[in-house]
């Protein structure tokens, strides 16, 4: 595989995939989870099917179309919420078909014959193309950069929005400016973990840095590390063994989530039990 | 003469269709301590934050020290329920009251600086908590996560404190240590702070407002068998003020 890696350009392209999807994945996932918008976020990854269909149908690049969609879904779904009058979680199951639905149709209005979107709904990273590259690239520089030129301004919006207004905090811009990064987040993540699997890219990182850190910064890292592991060694599987990457990547961050919550559950428990025997003898 | 602080005329809130508050009128004087007290759902949380400017007003007008609501951010301390606070949220103690000093609008790369340090931990001394600065907010008692979230209202430099029930869910020894400490700042800030506990209104309030959808009573903290009869639709104990008087006994911390 090292060797393979110094060999073939589309293993090197990979790779930097793999990275450059840890790192928006480490950043934004850590925010998604901590203020519940896992769902929103699915949402905005099925929505960008759509952007896809069309892209295919009017002969632009289907990313582009991606992140349109996305970036329009995520702006949509604010919008209601923030205005209020409709749950905000039927919103996010309307948009989320609507893309999927509106790609249907324009692949089918597509001349000749379909193309294989398969890579797009699942994720093939061994397919990542120079050009993916650099849109990753871009997008993944003007994440980290808003997250962390703004990052105390995020801390203070996460932990207490209504209190963040009060001192003067712009919420509702900081709002917005999250759902966009969401998607853009999610376009990165698409060659990667395909449209489908995108949340639990989203989610397992963070959430096993959640149990193994409780500093906001730390998780963030933690989580980049742990999405560098997870990809890599997907990558590797998927490359042996001609598998869909996202779904080999998948696989393995739930079950490293999983075996992490039962390890710190039992580790908590065995403590308590400790602290109460210990208790009783004195 | 004093001035006003708060000055709301005939507001109405509506939720939906649903009103939640309707046609209040009322004065909050500088340096008052002013405690809204009703029933659960009778609005004192949305009057609270109609003022703060969280929730939209439907009808009528609020106005800050003679000003239209939205201009003087700058001079509200907020309290908000510990309930509806995430308290494993990965932030530090010390951090949370930070966030206090941090300045209105965006401000790229904004570092905290020794003076925001010095801030934080003076309003950490003055609740009592200092030595629990670098504590993860998870590991704090309800008492201790309430005096932190002073601290923090406190680091803005309020000119009014907003509380939304502060003594829910504290130990009874930090909710003496709360109203002590309320008192105490009392004399330079205008206190103004909503409970449903008709006990946690202490001898130390000023004023007493009685809510339920509608201003039942506003004026001094003696409350008569009518004005109870009226907030809460039936009678129920009244708790005089000077007269101790507890339905339950008191009974200390289990060693």
């Amino acid at each position: 595989m090292i060797h393979a890696i110094f060999e073939y350009k589309f293993l090197q392209n990979a790779l930097a995939a793999s990275i450059l999807a840890s790192i928006v994945c480490g950043i934004i996932g850590v925010i998604i989870v901590e203020k519940k918008l896992v769902m929103m976020s699915g949402g905005i990854a099925h929505t960008a099917y759509g952007g896809v269909g069309l892209g295919y149908l009017m002969g632009f690049e289907p990313m582009i179309g991606a992140f349109i969609f996305s970036a329009c879904a995520a702006m949509g779904i604010g919008f209601i919420k923030r205005k209020g009058g409709a749950q905000s979680d039927v919103i996010i199951g309307l948009f989320w078909s609507l893309g999927m639905a509106l790609g249907i149709v324009f692949i089918a209005f597509m001349p000749g014959y379909p193309p294989d979107l398969n890579s797009y709904l699942f994720g093939n990273i061994l397919s990542v193309t120079k050009s993916d590259i650099y849109l990753m690239l871009i997008l993944t520089f003007i994440v980290v950069f808003v997250v962390i030129a703004l990052y105390n301004n995020w801390k203070a919006y996460l932990f207490d929005e209504e209190f963040a207004f009060i001192i003067g905090i712009n919420t509702a811009f900081l709002e917005y400016l999250l759902l966009v990064l969401i998607a853009m987040t999610v376009v990165v993540l698409i060659r990667v973990a395909g449209i489908i699997m995108v949340i639990a890219l989203l989610t397992a990182p963070a959430a096993t840095a959640g149990i193994v850190s409780s500093k906001l910064k730390n998780r963030m890292v933690y989580a980049i590390i742990f999405g560098i592991i997870f990809c890599v060694a997907g990558l590797w599987i998927s490359y042996v063994l001609n598998i869909a990457s996202g779904a080999i990547i998948v696989i393995l961050s739930v079950i490293f989530y999983f075996s992490m919550y039962s390890i710190s559950y039992t580790r908590i428990k065995a403590k308590r039990k400790g602290i109460a025997i210990r208790q009783e003898l004195s | 003469m004093r001035k006003t602080a708060v000055n709301i005329e005939k507001l109405s809130v509506y939720y939906g269709e649903t009103p939640a508050i309707t046609n209040i009128c009322m004065d909050v004087e500088d340096g008052e301590f002013l405690g809204i007290i009703g029933p659960n759902g009778g609005g004192k949380s949305t009057l609270l934050k109609s003022i703060l400017g969280l929730v939209p007003i439907t009808t009528g007008s609020i106005k800050i020290y003679n000003e239209k609501l939205g201009k003087n951010k700058t001079l509200f301390g907020y309290v908000p329920q510990f309930a509806t606070m995430d308290k494993n949220f990965p932030i530090s103690c010390l951090e949370v009251v930070l966030t206090g000093c941090i300045k209105g609008g965006l401000s790229p790369f904004f570092r905290f600086a020794k003076k925001d340090r010095d801030i934080a931990f003076d309003q950490l001394e003055r609740v009592g908590i200092k030595k629990l600065a670098n504590k993860q907010i998870g590991e704090l008692s309800g008492g201790e996560f309430q005096k932190m979230l002073i601290a923090r209202a406190l680091a803005v430099n309020p000119k009014i404190l907003f509380l939304d029930e502060p003594t829910a869910s504290v130990d009874a020894s930090s909710r003496e240590q709360i109203y002590d400490l309320l008192e105490e700042l009392n004399k330079n800030i205008t206190i103004i702070l909503v409970t449903h506990d008709l006990m946690a209104i202490s001898s130390k309030v000023g004023r007493l407002a009685c809510l339920n959808e509608n201003l039942v009573y506003h004026g001094k903290p003696e409350l008569n068998d009518n004005i109870v009869n009226k907030l809460y639709g039936c009678p129920i104990d009244l708790i005089a003020h000077g007269v101790p008087h507890r339905v339950l006994r008191e009974h200390g911390e289990e060693k």
